[in-house]
């Protein structure tokens, strides 16, 4: 039991480490703000999610320690970080940071276009 | 193109809370384990700055009808006056004490004059930093 118990928490610490480091990689590889917040926010929430839980588990099994502040970390990485990851971007967007070359489609290009056009319209004035 | 701020406002309404709790939690371990009523303290204006952040002043304050200069006033002197009980009972100045008493969900807890101490502590670091943090974002014509 204590050895399914040791395999289990090394898998999550390990799947937590390879995770970082993946994002590691693929901030310094991807070509643009945007590809790299898509590498951040996803597999550094998971990896450290993954870290935090194997360390949680570890705590509970193997010292008999259940500790719920490690239990809320999870929760409110698992919120709280993407979030940053959007918030993040869609400031880069506003502030006319280009995509790289390689995009094909800019919906929200065309939405702000038109919403700018719509709001001169009706408040000529305004700006 | 006109702010649209759904997403942080919905998230910011559930993290709010746990931020509370979590500030909660690090005021009343501070006897025993890491925490206590300055990080506690932190914690929690941490969470109003992060409301401020997200909505506009004026909202926040409808929602919080209190002063924050008032509650660090309060703060001090919580602090203040658990040291003035001690004289009153004859001891010196901040003497503090502890009691273990029967609650009824918690069983056997010690409750200690320390842990008023410590709120005192709290809510002043929350309201010093609320006070500082609305000091520095307000214009100046």
């Amino acid at each position: 039991m204590d050895l399914i118990a040791d395999i289990i928490i090394v898998f999550l610490v390990t799947v937590g480490i390879i995770f970082t480091i993946v994002t590691v990689i693929g901030i310094l590889r991807l070509p643009d703000v945007y590809t790299r917040a898509h590498a951040a926010s996803k597999s550094a929430t998971l990896g450290v999610m993954s870290l935090l839980l194997g360390v949680f588990l570890h705590f509970w099994w193997n010292e008999g320690h259940f500790s719920v502040a490690l239990l809320l970390g999870i929760v409110f990485l698992f919120i709280t970080s993407p979030i940053g990851g959007h918030l993040m971007t869609r400031a880069a967007y506003m502030a006319g940071v280009e995509p790289t070359k390689l995009t094909v489609g800019d919906d929200l290009k065309e939405a702000a276009k038109k919403h700018r056009k719509e709001s001169n319209k009706n408040t000529p004035d305004d700006k | 193109m006109k702010k649209n701020d759904v997403i942080l406002q919905t998230v910011t309404k559930i993290v709010f809370f746990i931020i509370l709790t979590f500030g909660v939690e690090l005021f009343l371990a501070g006897h025993n384990s890491p925490g206590g009523g300055f990080i506690g303290g932190l914690v929690l204006s941490s969470a109003f700055v992060l409301l401020y952040l997200v909505y506009d002043i004026e909202t926040v304050h409808r929602g919080t009808p209190f002063d924050f200069k008032r509650v660090a006033a309060l703060g001090v002197l919580l602090a203040v006056g658990t040291g003035m009980l001690s004289i009153v009972f004859g001891e010196p100045f901040l003497t503090q004490t502890t009691w273990l008493v029967d609650l009824p969900v918690f069983g056997e807890t010690e409750l200690g004059t320390m842990t008023i101490f410590e709120a005192g502590v709290a809510l002043t670091v929350l309201g010093v930093v609320v006070t500082i943090i609305l000091g520095i974002s307000e214009d100046v014509e």
